[in-house]
């Protein structure tokens, strides 16, 4: 239940907010290294980092729970224990993945 | 609400049964799924490997066969797979058919911008001027 209903916060975040990011982030390097240096220093500031933050862990989660929900499309997984278990997987995986590749990123926009 | 054909025959007073479309929406969804699944790894292990995360070293990955071309792709999947999501929730959440056409085609005109805007500017880092 609560994982299903993250599927679709985690796919509407990523959608509004990490497609926005996405763009800026391209129209950033199209620019040059001074429109670059702007993206850089919000990505720098601790909002922006915050958010970029908050969007890996949506990726995470919702790829996550993407992959379960694939698995489930063959009928795996329906019985309650394994279903669970699936569940609790996505939500444990997506914060340690969050988690090693911002403790490796943390300040490469400074 | 269906058109289809029920298999009983208070289903076929009630309009019930399939409605033998829609399936290629269902569908689209889970192969842009697939897709995502691969370009988004590209994406975040691409990032987690490049030396440096400047706009010139950004710029030189994106501007080689390896990175424009993975990077297209991302772009459109991203933005089509986005469009067929939040069509699924506003399938979901708005009763009123006049309402949710609007948020679908507003969705969707926002998210053809989107992927213009990215597209163009990946041209630029590609056939741009280096600077």
């Amino acid at each position: 239940m609560v994982v299903s209903i993250l599927h679709r916060i985690t796919g509407g975040g990523l959608s509004v907010v990490g497609l926005a990011v996405l763009t800026w982030w391209l129209m950033a390097i199209a620019g040059g290294p001074d429109s670059y240096a702007t993206f850089a220093g919000a990505a720098s500031h601790w909002f922006g980092t915050l958010v970029l933050i908050g969007l890996t862990w949506l990726f995470f989660q919702h790829l996550f729970s993407g992959i379960r929900h694939l698995l489930m499309d063959t009928g795996m997984g329906y019985e309650l224990r394994a279903n669970k278990a699936g569940a609790i997987a996505t939500i444990v995986g997506s914060i340690v993945a969050t988690a090693v590749v911002w403790a490796y990123w943390l300040g490469a926009f400074a | 609400m269906s058109i289809g054909k029920s298999a009983s025959g208070v289903g076929k007073v009630k309009g019930l049964g399939s409605a033998r479309e829609g399936g290629d929406d269902w569908l689209r969804e889970r192969l842009t799924s697939l897709a995502l699944l691969l370009l988004g790894a590209w994406f975040l292990l691409s990032l987690l490997f490049l030396p440096k995360l400047d706009q010139r070293t950004l710029a030189e990955w994106l501007r080689g066969t390896g990175g424009a071309v993975p990077m297209a792709l991302f772009v459109i999947v991203a933005f089509w797979h986005s469009v067929d999501g939040l069509k699924q929730v506003t399938e979901d959440y708005i009763a009123s058919d006049t309402a949710r056409w609007f948020v679908n085609t507003i969705v969707f005109f926002v998210a053809v911008a989107g992927a213009a805007l990215c597209l163009f500017a990946l041209g630029k880092i590609i056939f741009g001027a280096a600077a």
